[in-house]
């Protein structure tokens, strides 16, 4: 049974259609990378895929260990084991990282004990993100810079370990050696038990994190999907090349 | 935020079982219904006050009479007040006990309800228990004493320093200020007298615990704090009350004094029942390099109209205000600060924070004013508040009259509504759409519980909580 199954999806926004027909299975143990030009409807499928109140499907539907969630809020799907690192996190001005990441594990593990081992499990996760102590403390984003927030994101995947994580555009804005360090992060999350679902605008992260599939979305619709040397052809041509032409995808 | 219906009853239903529970009455002495002459002078003579003080008191009858509600704030709200429909004064108990097991059995269950002589015990120095009009409790560290600290409550002071109470009461609050202090000045009650000698550090909080029991109950304390030359102390207050159907009063002045180089700082924690009437006039006065810092919290009352005054009149004298307001449903938070600048090298700081939800309201009202005689003035005002949903309401009523010299203003206000992404981030973590609610609720009030001894910070913590359980669906 698949980890994730998106059948037919469409989804719209404030009445507009953004995702117009897309498929997509991933399997336990798979790295997918989903890339595509701006505005293709990339951070709509990752949002779609948690929940957002803002987005509504309207066809299609999404199957996580082979049960229906389309329908389900946002939280459940978080325990569940789903986990979205966010292209632009919030800012929750007056919560610490601490704080914020205890709550959110008790949440998800549903279990007083795991609240036990945390102080550890924080602190060697974040030595693993070369991430100061001190960072605990602060404000969760509030003040952060673009680095700093998506190294908190990586943070919280390393804590939550979720069965399949969404990452959209982690490697954004990120320099040479954030970019290694939050790589290193994804690449310890991987595993035959999780999936992965990478979303990038660039190849450049690819060199760290090895996809074994590479789609391309235009216009709300997987246009094309390949292997891995799929990336180093969209570097080199950009994506006009690709006819839209939808296919299940998945297993190239 | 969708349905809230469902959220109210659940609210209340919690306050009520916390702290809306009643005493059946019995009191040794109950004022008639209503205000008149012969009741300031029962008051003043069952209390065998002497006779200035009755003078006192009748002299600020007159000026509550002629004095007219404020024309400004909550009109409807204001004009709702029934002057003939409380009763002034009751008295629960012979005198304030020194020891809880001599506070009548009753009473002593309910403060043990709300916790009080626990937190006495884990890390209060001193503390007075205030039921309806009169103190029922009174204790205060020993260590204290021998260093020369008084703490009392208003009515024993009066009649054990009654020199030191001439001399200061109604000095920083005269009658005349308004209508409230004038009725408050006629028929006070209770409240706590402070006094720190010289140099005394008061290094654990004092507190006092204000419970209304009656229906149509009016609460009047007052209180007097002093804090000597260089001296430093913490006060704190909390209050409840049953939720009746009719309206209760509770009207207190507070005055305090801070001599050169003293630090005052004041906590009050408001979570009164819903039909409260939370009319309150709190000044300090800051000499020479003194300090005082109003910490006030209101989650409680019908309508409040608080703005806690700092006087500056020394050189180098600091004033710091942190307010915050949290307003639900049938609920006006009309609060802010009053800065009066009368000195040079003075500086203060108000940071405002109120959340509103379900039609609550809240406001921001503060003045800073600033003589031609004070030069060289820093003043910082920050007001910022939180929308739960689109039926509630917060407005600001800032106003600035500088007149002195060299003074750097800063003013900043923000409104937001709770974001939709905050709560999709939080519930992409795993919480629920309520408890994300009230991560970032508690997250907002940061600035406020990081300045409340842990356990006043805890339980705050879990009052917002409460107040958001069930309010989002």
């Amino acid at each position: 049974m698949p980890l994730l199954l998106i059948e037919d999806l469409h989804v719209e926004v404030e009445g507009k259609p953004i995702l117009k027909g897309v498929n997509l299975k991933i399997e336990k143990g798979e790295i997918h990378a989903l890339m595509g030009p701006n505005g293709s409807g990339k951070s709509t499928l990752s949002y779609t895929l948690l929940g957002h109140p803002k987005y509504t499907v309207t066809r299609g539907r999404i199957l996580y260990n082979g049960e229906d969630i389309t329908a389900s809020k946002t939280h459940e799907r978080a325990r569940r084991g789903m986990f979205l690192s966010f292209q632009y996190p919030t800012a929750i001005p007056g919560v610490s990282v601490a704080n914020f990441l205890r709550t959110s594990l008790k949440s998800v593990k549903g279990d007083e004990s795991v609240v036990k081992t945390f102080r550890k499990q924080l602190r060697e996760k974040m030595a693993l993100l070369e991430m100061d102590e001190k960072f605990a403390t602060r404000y969760v984003n509030d003040g952060f810079s673009g680095g700093e927030k998506k190294r908190l994101e990586t943070l919280q995947m390393a804590m939550l370990e979720p069965q399949l994580a969404v990452l959209d555009e982690t490697d954004s804005g990120l320099d040479i050696d954030a970019l290694r360090i939050v790589s290193g992060g994804i690449n310890r999350l991987a595993s035959p038990e999780r999936g992965i679902l990478l979303i990038t605008h660039y190849q450049r992260i690819l060199d760290y994190v090895k996809a074994q599939f590479i789609h391309v979305l235009i216009d709300g619709q997987i246009a094309h999907s390949g292997g891995s040397e799929l990336a180093k052809d969209l570097e080199k041509k950009g994506y006009d090349w690709l006819q839209k032409h939808p296919e299940p995808a998945g297993a190239a | 935020m969708s349905d809230t219906s469902g959220s109210i009853a659940n609210l209340k239903d919690d306050y009520a079982s916390k702290y809306g529970f009643f005493d059946r009455e019995n009191y040794v002495f109950k004022a008639k219904k209503g205000l008149d002459k012969e009741v300031v002078i029962d008051i003043s003579r069952r209390k065998g006050e002497p006779e200035w003080m009755l003078d006192f008191r009748l002299k600020a009858y007159e000026i509550f009479l002629s004095k007219p509600r404020p024309s400004w704030g909550n009109q409807a709200l204001l004009n709702g007040i029934n002057f003939d429909e409380i009763y002034y004064y009751m008295k629960p108990s012979a005198g304030a006990a020194r020891s809880w097991e001599d506070v009548p059995a009753d009473i002593k269950k309910t403060f043990d309800k709300l916790g009080i002589p626990e937190a006495e015990r884990k890390f209060l120095a001193g503390v007075t228990a205030q039921y309806d009009s009169e103190a029922v409790y009174h204790q205060i560290n020993k260590e204290l004493e021998k260093q020369g600290v008084i703490f009392l409550d208003m009515d024993a002071a009066l009649k054990q320093y009654p020199d030191i109470i001439k001399q200061y009461i109604g000095t920083v609050i005269p009658p005349t200020d308004n209508k409230f202090a004038a009725l408050n000045s006629a028929v006070w009650s209770g409240g706590s007298f402070i006094y720190v000698p010289k140099g005394a550090k008061v290094t654990m909080p004092l507190q006092a615990y204000f419970r209304i029991n009656a229906e149509k109950a009016g609460q009047f304390e007052r209180t007097l704090i002093i804090a000597d030359e260089g001296s430093s102390v913490h006060y704190i207050e909390g209050c409840t009350a049953p939720t009746w159907s009719a309206d209760a009063l509770h009207s207190a002045v507070v005055e305090l004094i801070a001599k050169p180089g003293a630090h005052i700082r004041y906590t009050t924690i408001q979570n009164w029942a819903n039909n409260v009437y939370n009319l309150v006039t709190k000044r300090a006065v800051a000499e020479q390099d003194a300090f005082v810092e109003w910490v006030d919290g209101n989650l409680g009352s019908k309508l409040t109209m608080k703005y806690p005054a700092v006087y500056l009149v020394g050189k180098g004298a600091r004033a710091e205000v942190l307010s915050v307001a949290f307003a639900g449903k049938g609920q006006h938070q009309d609060t802010g600060a009053k800065f009066v600048f009368a000195a040079p090298h003075t500086s203060g700081t108000i940071t405002s924070k109120s959340i509103s939800k379900d039609g609550g309201r809240s406001s921001y009202r503060g003045l800073v004013k600033v003589h031609p005689q004070a030069h060289d003035v820093k003043v910082n005002v920050r007001c910022d508040a939180l929308l739960l949903d689109d039926i509630s309401r917060s407005d600001t009523y800032p106003t600035m009259e500088i007149d002195g010299q060299r003074v750097n203003v800063g003013h900043e206000a923000s409104v937001s509504k709770i974001g939709e992404e905050q709560l999709f981030y939080l519930q992409s973590r795993g919480l629920t759409e309520a408890e994300a609610t009230t991560m970032v609720v508690n997250g907002f009030f940061e600035a406020f519980t990081k300045e409340l001894p842990l356990e006043y910070a805890v339980e705050l913590n879990r009052l917002i909580q409460l107040e958001m359980e069930g309010s989002v669906g």
